[in-house]
């Protein structure tokens, strides 16, 4: 590790951090709430997830930008002041152009004032680095929680409906009607109760680390393997 | 270093293993099977042997994938047990992989997610059928009706026809599925019929008592948990905890309402009663292990089953009451250790 990474490095660390090594869904586990209500089918996690993003990045930057006038004792209230003012335009723009996805997701669009992944982000991040990285933070985290609540939507609704993308028109307009795939009929309830929402979650973070696993005995194989051979 | 010194003969040696107390628990389940097949035809048998299969490859895979041995814990027949008190709490004539999921899913996710043989918190045989109910409720309500009510006794040949294909000729369709007596009661209440209306007019029920079938293979399985209890494989507080404790609730509130509510008997030799107090509940991984935590843990399962049954939305609720039960079993152990001989309570 350099200890004045360039920019360039640091860029390509946090998108790491965000998308994998620090998941925010799979890793920190936070947001789980929202995470594990709306994700029975891919659609509404998508709409939670592109909700979520956007009120990360807008209170990213704004937390960033005012870093240097926050006292520390009082920095809690203004970041979820801040929080909140983003969400609400976010709440009052969604009811405005995706309303019927709007209804579906009900209460958890006003809830993302108290999702943790954004207030964690403020407090971690944010609140200590300039206003680039503190936005490619929010969008880094942001897309890597998006895509959990896809994957695990997708994943319910396959296994509890057999389609994926249903009622992709709430989202994307009459012409993503046929967007849906049906892939057969029937299918599993249970997944997309609350049960299933959980064991799915518990799937995705042991494929995760899984994964993860994987790849460290296989770095850690190369030297070991190097070491045999006559210096 | 003599600090354990030993004093005279004689020692007791409790010559038991896992396979030893599954084998005694197989044993018990043969007379509930023959009844079983008596009754309602060769379904369970079918189901048995998929369900066994499935048992095999599932338990098989899982070991080899978590990098046990394989023999030793194939072999001592706990899986067995689990696919048995699955098997026969699905209806006999299911599609064929309703019970192959079933098991899968019991053996994976209650069993081996949690560390094998021993780790398991909840029984994973009620794990797999609660799994099954809430997944396909359509599927695991329609039982076959024994053969004095149907007038029809499906042979081994029309069993499988129905069970990997799914139909059957239509004239015999009808008549040989239908709601089981809890369901019937439950049913009847909400069309405004009273409970000794139900019993005395349903077809389904025997001498204004409970189910056809039901009432023999409740007793079939009662021997064969009386064999358990001779042996010393079960303990006595699973059984009287539990009985005692739906036969109290049931004849209270029978007392109360004989029009809304259905007589002791009927709760006692109906539905899964039997298999749950003596095959069920006992499961020495997932219940209480106290001496009065065992009693406390059964007549929980008791009450809860009485509740489910008459006030909740499923006809039955064995599998809920025990897996309930089973998240308090911590709980219960912490609060029941027995008092240390010497000390004070």
């Amino acid at each position: 590790m350099e200890l004045n990474p360039s920019p360039l490095q640091q860029a390509r660390e946090i998108f790491y951090d965000g998308l994998w090594h620090n998941n925010q869904a799979l890793v920190a586990l936070l947001g789980l709430c929202p995470m594990l209500a709306v994700t029975n089918n891919a659609i509404n996690g998508l709409g939670l997830g592109v909700a979520t993003l956007i009120v990360l990045v807008v209170s990213n930057v704004l937390v960033s930008l005012i870093r240097d006038y926050v006292p520390r004792e009082v920095r809690i209230p203004i970041f979820i002041g801040i929080i909140a003012t983003a969400v609400t335009i976010i709440d009052m723009l969604m009811a405005a152009y995706v309303h019927e996805l709007h209804k579906l997701l009900g209460i958890f669009v006003p809830l993302i004032v108290t999702n943790c992944v954004i207030l964690g982000r403020a407090e971690a991040f944010a609140s200590k680095n300039p206003v680039w990285a503190s936005a490619l933070d929010g969008l880094a985290m942001g897309l890597g929680f998006l895509i959990v609540l896809v994957v695990l939507g997708g994943l319910r609704e396959l296994l509890a409906q057999g389609t994926l993308f249903d009622q992709a028109f709430l989202m994307f307009g009459q012409q993503a009607r046929d967007w849906t795939l049906h892939l057969f009929d029937g299918g599993i309830l249970l997944a997309a109760l609350p049960p299933g929402a959980f064991i799915g979650l518990g799937l995705l973070v042991a494929g995760k680390n899984w994964l993860e696993l994987r790849r460290q005995s296989r770095l850690q194989r190369i030297p070991v393997e190097t070491a045999h051979e006559p210096a | 270093m003599n600090r354990w010194p030993m004093h005279g003969a004689p020692f007791l040696h409790a010559d038991t293993s896992v396979a030893k107390v599954m084998m005694r628990v197989q044993i018990a389940s043969i007379l509930p099977l023959l009844v079983h097949i008596y009754y309602f035809g060769w379904g369970i048998a079918v189901q048995w042997a998929l369900a066994m299969l499935t048992g095999l490859v599932v338990e098989y895979a899982m070991l080899h994938l978590r990098g046990r041995p394989v023999k030793p814990f194939l072999l001592d027949g706990s899986a067995v047990i689990t696919v048995t008190g699955l098997t026969f709490c699905i209806p006999p004539e299911s599609p064929w992989w309703l019970i192959v999921l079933g098991v899968s899913f019991a053996l994976i996710f209650g069993k081996h997610l949690y560390g094998g043989l021993g780790f398991n918190p909840f029984n994973p045989a009620m794990l797999g059928y609660a799994f099954l109910l809430v997944s396909f409720p359509a599927y695991m309500t329609q039982w076959t009706l024994p053969s004095e009510v149907s007038g029809h006794t499906l042979s081994l040949t029309e069993s499988l026809l129905k069970i990997f294909t799914g139909k059957l000729p239509d004239s015999i369709m009808d008549q040989v599925t239908g709601a089981t007596p809890l369901d019937h009661v439950k049913t009847g209440l909400t069309q405004g019929i009273s409970v000794p209306d139900t019993l005395h007019n349903a077809r389904v029920i025997w001498d204004d008592i409970a189910g056809h079938g039901w009432i023999q293979w409740n007793l079939a399985f009662m021997l064969g948990g009386l064999y358990l209890l001779w042996t010393r494989t079960i303990r006595w507080q699973y059984p009287v905890g539990f009985l005692g404790a739906l036969g109290l609730m049931a004849a209270v509130f029978h007392a109360i309402n004989p029009d809304h509510y259905a007589p002791a008997l009927f709760h006692l030799l109906s539905g899964g009663t039997m298999l749950a107090a003596f095959f069920i509940i006992t499961d020495p991984v997932t219940a209480s292990t106290t001496p009065l935590g065992r009693f406390i843990y059964a007549a929980g399962i008791g009450v809860l089953v009485y509740v489910i049954r008459t006030w909740g939305g499923y006809p039955d609720g064995i599998a809920f009451a025990v897996l309930l039960m089973n998240i308090l079993v911590p709980l219960i152990d912490q609060y029941t250790q027995p008092r240390v001989k010497g000390y004070r309570a």
